[in-house]
């Protein structure tokens, strides 16, 4: 067998390559309820339930995408340029402690400037540290051809260990017991509740705007044609005229940015503070979730809320018949796999090899 | 600090202990090296860790030998890769992704497994894992108090190092793997089948990857516990750049890491620092992404890394 | 001589798709002969080597070497039965050492011991018996072009390879290493080796062939021993019959070109690591004229239209658009009004993902014309979807592009209504200076018409179309002059009326025109001619 490509993206193939994607995923993961001795069914519509059921299980579902929805929009804007930003747990991290950083480090007397304004520049200071994160790879990238895949991924490293020696030393909580976690952000600066008894915040609403405006900046904004244009074809791109290395750069300071906001969104939506384990591999999640959706804003937050779903509901799933909650992982895991392959399956068709040669 | 510091170096226990840390780093760094000398970034490395821990401690489990684990832990760890290799060579999809779900997958397989194997345990059971090596060792002067408290994987890993060099530079296939990796081209007009060399070096990456983290459970201590792996996959992907895609230089990065991660440990033991030990932790990646931009100035890295090859371009 | 032939092709006929690009094809090779394969590219002669070679299958025809049937599309079988090839392009993996590079394949995989030892013997041996020096143990990547051509040929040697292939070998080579080469080959010839030296430059043909065949479009139009033939009959048969140049279908400029030229180099050197180099080139193209830069492909055009596209800079002399010197980026040649037209559509003219209505704009991003009004629009690039719609309906309809909606992407067009495409974007305001790079390869008759009506028109308004191409029958239809690239110099540019089909057969081939270079435009001092 070996793949021709096809001239025109398949139709049909479009539409059925994420339903067998699906399908595949579901019988695998079948086999694997089967194996802890849970009847399938079952166990599958507890997922959804748990998930998706009820008005706590949507309000979780919508607080653990928030996060995700961010991350998979900072890799889906990257990836879509052709920057692989395996960095953004690293972005994430920063984010937070910047945020974190300008909302509580001031001992309650916010640098003597209102709220509103420090709201503001709290939210700047998570984006721009993300940012940074992320341009000195992507400049390195640009001048030095440095492969941006390593760089961001030791960043997340180092970028890690820094928040450790500031919750150990300058940004660390005195009043906190044991573990070390950082000051805690003002009260009056936290994303507000979007609805009483839940933990659903405006972080949220922050991240449903990102996708639309990222998904505006694509379709009818130069820059966002430069951007595919760059990662589609960079030699097209620079005999038209583009400027690759600038359009790389703006791409990373974009993607950073929503990145380091994810982390300000949990700090200041969630937890209130910075602590080590904050990120269950958010950035990760990210990279698959921006795979899911195609690189496509939109569908990004559809593929968060689809993750995050199966994510909860798994918690409550378990309780229920005991299939052990990493199914969910090992769910979103192998959607991503065949999906990469069935995305294949657009682009080129199955055809039988002939004897020898070309 | 720094009569500390000098006590510390001069005692057994500081240098089988950067041994011991640098074991899981060795061989999986020679893994992802295999690898990548053959033109394919393997990010599997974490997951392939973590499912090569749960694979080898489990065959103990359940009452074999410590080497039937390990090399259970090896064959799973080539299974994840002929995985790898399949996508990433036969279909030739995206590296980084595929990688990426490979690690996420085998991750959350081998918790998965491990939660329905021990659904309801309070302490991770155990196993009894690899004792120190001793007898004979004991006499060698000088290193002998150290080589002797090791066990036998640390110094497999040791010798991984030069075995692997030796392959590379001296045979034909060692040969065969680095031409897949600088030029497919000239590789197939000599005769060689690109897809196959690419896939077979995978493959063995990965089971050396797999025993890395068989390491972990069945000699740095004796039971699976989550978060186990905890980065040092990514950390031997540094460290193959760090070591310019050469053996003996990754064996010393690795080493180099055991060190200031053995240093750091100790050091937080006594009193004040003048830097935090966050930093010097920090060192061997910053040093990793120096040695990056200095590599890629030079070229030296291998040329055919990362670019997908189909049979009959030119 | 031996009586026998090494090698022996009989009636070998390959297709690709609608183009014949080999025609029964039958010769035969004798021990201690050098046979030259002449003809302009693609005419035939790379894929009747690698069938030799084993990297085609031929779709009719046989090979045999030393008296047995080759299996064909099998390299292996080749390289075991004699053959080696050189190959134009080297193979050569520079992080390698030379030892390595010469051993690799040699021996089976599942070997544990290398005969390092053995083989550097060999390779040793054969340098030394031809004359070709070599340091095993040297790394690739530090040597020079004309070292790493030894080691290709180091390879085959090795292999014990007695029918050896050497595809355009003095492509990237200086004279003093192309002589060496030429030594060299003496001695294989004087050691019962037998040659293919595939070659378009009529010199080192002559000197070093024993017997020539000539290809043209994939037929062998000439077959004869070098003693035998003369430049003139071997120019003549590479090039083909040339019709009488049909009159052009568009009057030229009233009164001829003049004025100040647009597009002017003046003793412009480039040098580009594996790419043929620029020396010394120097034209001038005015106002309302068309000047054509005939030649093989590999003898600098590359480089030059490069050059004129804006995206490199020359090393020495001078180069002006409008009488300008332009900075280099592909950005200010646009904006200053140059139409390009490249080689490779898909690849770098357009964005083969993005639809027929975003690559109508995509060379012009920023242009307030693209961009919705007002302030915060254009600072923030919002694009005018309905102007740029606008934009791309005007050049689909102008241009007759066959298209089913403005929203496909571009890449699912045919190959000529990709290129009309370009050039109704390119041609859309109307330029001044336009460079068009093999405008018309590839493309149904139709297409090539079109494309050439449009480049007439341009004249006619007053453009400078500067217009590099190896097909010598549209140079002749469109071009007022013509000038011919070889080994990186540019000959004088004549008057198309001056140059026949023999005259520009051997300026291709290296024979430069005994003329004396005739006017040049207005600004051009004594222009170099071609240094042989």
């Amino acid at each position: 067998m070996r793949l021709e490509r096809r001239e025109t993206a398949s139709r049909t193939a479009l539409v059925l390559a994420p339903l067998a994607a699906i399908g595949v995923t579901l019988l695998v993961c079948a086999l694997l309820v089967a194996w802890a001795g849970a009847p399938v069914g079952r166990t599958y519509l507890l997922l959804l339930e748990g998930g998706f059921g009820s008005r706590f299980a949507l309000t979780e579902t919508l607080t653990r995408a928030t996060p995700l929805i961010l991350t998979g929009l900072a890799v889906a804007v990257a990836f879509r340029a052709r920057l692989f930003n395996i960095g953004a747990e690293g972005q994430f991290y920063a984010g937070a402690l910047a945020a974190v950083a300008v909302g509580g480090l001031h001992q309650g007397t916010g640098f003597g400037l209102p709220d509103s304004l420090l709201y503001g520049l709290m939210v700047l200071a998570a984006m721009g540290a993300g940012a940074l994160l992320l341009i000195v790879p992507a400049w390195l990238k640009t001048r030095l051809a440095v492969d941006e895949v390593v760089t961001t991924l030791l960043l997340n490293f180092v970028a890690l260990l820094f928040v450790s020696a500031m919750l150990d030393g300058p940004m660390k909580d005195p009043t906190a017991l044991g573990w070390p976690q950082s000051v805690a952000i003002k009260p009056e600066l936290e994303f507000g509740r979007l609805l009483e008894r839940s933990r659903l915040h405006s972080g949220f609403l922050w991240a449903i705007g990102a996708a639309l405006v990222l998904q505006w900046i694509n379709r009818a904004t130069a820059l966002g044609f430069e951007m595919s244009a760059v990662g589609s074809n960079p030699r097209a791109a620079s005999f038209l005229g583009m400027r690759v290395s600038a359009v790389m750069l703006k791409t990373a300071v974009i993607s950073g940015a929503l990145a380091g906001l994810a982390g300000a969104a949990e700090v200041a939506g969630r937890t209130g503070y910075v602590t080590l384990d904050m990120s269950p591999g958010y950035g990760y999640t990210g990279i698959v979730i921006a795979m899911l959706a195609g690189l496509s804003p939109l569908r990004v937050v559809v593929a968060a809320i689809f993750v995050a779903g199966i994510l909860v509901g798994a918690d409550s799933m378990s309780r229920v018949v005991g299939v052990p909650n990493y199914i969910a992982d090992v769910i979103v895991a192998v959607s991503l796999l065949t999906m990469l392959v069935a995305s294949l399956l657009v682009q080129y068709r199955l055809r039988p090899s002939r004897p020898t040669g070309t | 600090m720094m009569p500390d510091l000098l006590d510390t170096l001069g005692t057994a226990t500081f240098w089988v202990a950067v041994l011991r840390i640098a074991t899981p780093l060795i061989l999986g760094t020679m893994g992802v090296l295999l690898c990548e000398r053959a033109g394919v970034l393997n990010l599997g490395i974490e997951g392939i860790m973590v499912a090569g821990a749960f694979s080898g401690w489990f065959v103990v489990f359940v009452g074999n030998d410590l080497w039937v684990g390990v090399a259970a832990a090896a064959l799973v760890g080539a299974a994840f890769g002929l995985l790898h290799g399949w996508l990433t060579v036969t279909l030739a999809l995206s590296q980084h992704v595929s990688g990426l779900g490979i690690t996420l997958f085998a991750t959350s397989l081998s918790y998965y497994s491990y939660r329905v194997l021990f659904p309801k345990v309070s302490s991770p059971p155990t196993i009894t894992p690899f004792g120190e090596m001793h007898g004979w060792l004991d006499s060698v002067p000088v290193v002998g108090p150290v080589l002797a408290a090791l066990t036998p994987l640390t110094l497999l890993a040791l010798a991984v190092a030069p075995v692997l060099a030796w392959l590379l530079n001296r045979t034909p296939a060692g040969l065969a793997l680095r031409a897949v990796g600088e030029n497919p081209a000239a590789a197939e007009s000599a005769g060689i089948s690109v897809g196959a060399v690419r896939i077979a070096a995978i493959a063995a990456g990965s089971a050396l990857m797999g025993v890395a983290g068989a390491f972990l459970t069945t000699a740095a201590f004796n039971a699976f516990f989550f978060n186990m792996v905890n980065g040092r996959g990514w950390v031997c992907v540094a460290l193959v750049v760090f070591g310019s895609w050469r053996p003996g230089k990754a064996l010393l990065g690795a080493l180099l890491f055991g060190f200031f991660d053995a240093l750091q440990l100790r050091l937080a033991q006594s009193a004040g620092d003048v830097l935090p030990y966050q930093f010097w932790l920090m060192l061997p990646f910053v040093l990793s992404i120096l040695a990056l931009i200095a590599v890629s100035r030079k070229a030296a890295y291998p040329q055919a890394l990362m670019k997908p090859w189909r049979k009959g371009e030119r | 001589m031996q009586t026998e032939p090494v090698l022996r092709l009989q009636g070998v006929t390959k297709r690709f798709g609608a183009l014949l690009a080999n025609d029964d094809i039958s010769l035969s090779l004798h021990a201690g002969e050098v046979l030259a394969l002449l003809g302009e590219n693609g005419a035939g002669k790379s894929t009747l080597v690698s069938i030799l070679f084993g990297h085609y299958v031929a779709d009719a025809g046989t090979v045999e070497a030393f008296g047995k049937r080759l299996p064909p599309g099998d390299t292996r079988a080749a390289l075991a039965a004699g053959i080696g090839m050189v190959h134009q392009h080297f193979t050569l993996a520079e992080n390698l050492t030379v030892l390595e590079n010469v051993m690799l394949g040699l021996e089976p995989l599942w070997r544990l011991r290398s005969r390092r030892q053995a083989v550097r013997e060999q390779l040793l041996r054969a340098a030394s018996a031809y004359g070709l020096q070599v340091d095993p143990a040297a790394r690739v990547a530090s040597l020079s072009v004309g070292e790493r051509q030894r080691v290709e040929i180091l390879k085959a040697l090795v292999r014990g390879s007695r029918i050896l292939i050497l595809d355009e070998p003095t492509a990237v080579l200086t004279p003093q290493e192309s002589e060496s080469l030429f030594m060299t080959l003496e001695k294989f010839t004087a050691s019962g080796l037998a040659l293919v030296f595939i070659s378009h430059k009529l010199d080192e043909v002559m000197r070093v062939s024993d017997r020539i065949v000539v290809l043209k479009h994939g037929r062998m139009v000439l077959q004869a021993r070098t003693a035998d033939a003369t430049k003139a009959s071997l120019a003549e048969a590479m090039v083909g019959n040339l019709a009488q140049p049909a009159p052009s279908t568009a009057a030229p400029i009233a009164g001829g070109p003049a004025g100040q030229p647009l597009i002017e180099l003046e003793r412009v050197s480039m040098t580009r690591p594996g790419h043929a180099a620029l020396r010394d080139v120097s034209l001038a193209v005015l106002p309302g004229e068309i000047l054509a830069i005939a030649g093989v492909a590999g003898n600098g055009q590359q480089s030059l239209a490069r050059l004129l596209s804006g995206e490199l800079a020359p090393q020495h002399g001078r180069l002006r658009v409008g009488g300008k010197r332009l900075p280099v980026g592909a950005r200010h040649w646009i904006d200053a009004g140059v139409a390009r037209i490249p080689e490779d559509r898909l690849e770098t003219g357009v964005i083969g993902d993005a639809s027929l209505a975003d690559n109508a704009a995509a060379h012009r991003l920023r242009d307030p014309a693209m961009l919705r009004g007002g302030w915060l629009a254009r600072r923030l690039g919002v694009l005018d979807r309905d102007r740029i719609r606008s934009e791309a309906d005007r050049i689909v309809r102008s241009f007759d592009v066959r298209h089913v909606s403005l929203s496909q992407p571009i890449r699912t067009l045919s190959g000529g209504n990709v290129q009309k495409f370009i050039v109704g974007r390119e041609l859309a305001r109307e330029p001044a200076v336009i460079v068009a790079n093999q405008p018309t390869w590839g493309l149904d008759i139709g297409a090539v018409a079109f494309v050439h009506q449009q480049l007439m028109q341009a004249r006619r308004r007053g453009a400078a179309v500067l217009l590099i191409s190896e097909d010598l029958e549209e140079i002749f239809a469109i071009a007022d002059r013509i000038a011919v690239m070889y080994d990186g110099r540019l000959s004088a540019g004549m008057p198309t009326a001056q140059w026949d089909a023999a005259r520009i057969g051997l300026a291709m081939a290296g024979d430069s025109p005994a003329a004396t270079p005739a006017t040049m435009g207005q600004g051009m001092q004594g222009t170099e001619g071609i240094g042989t």
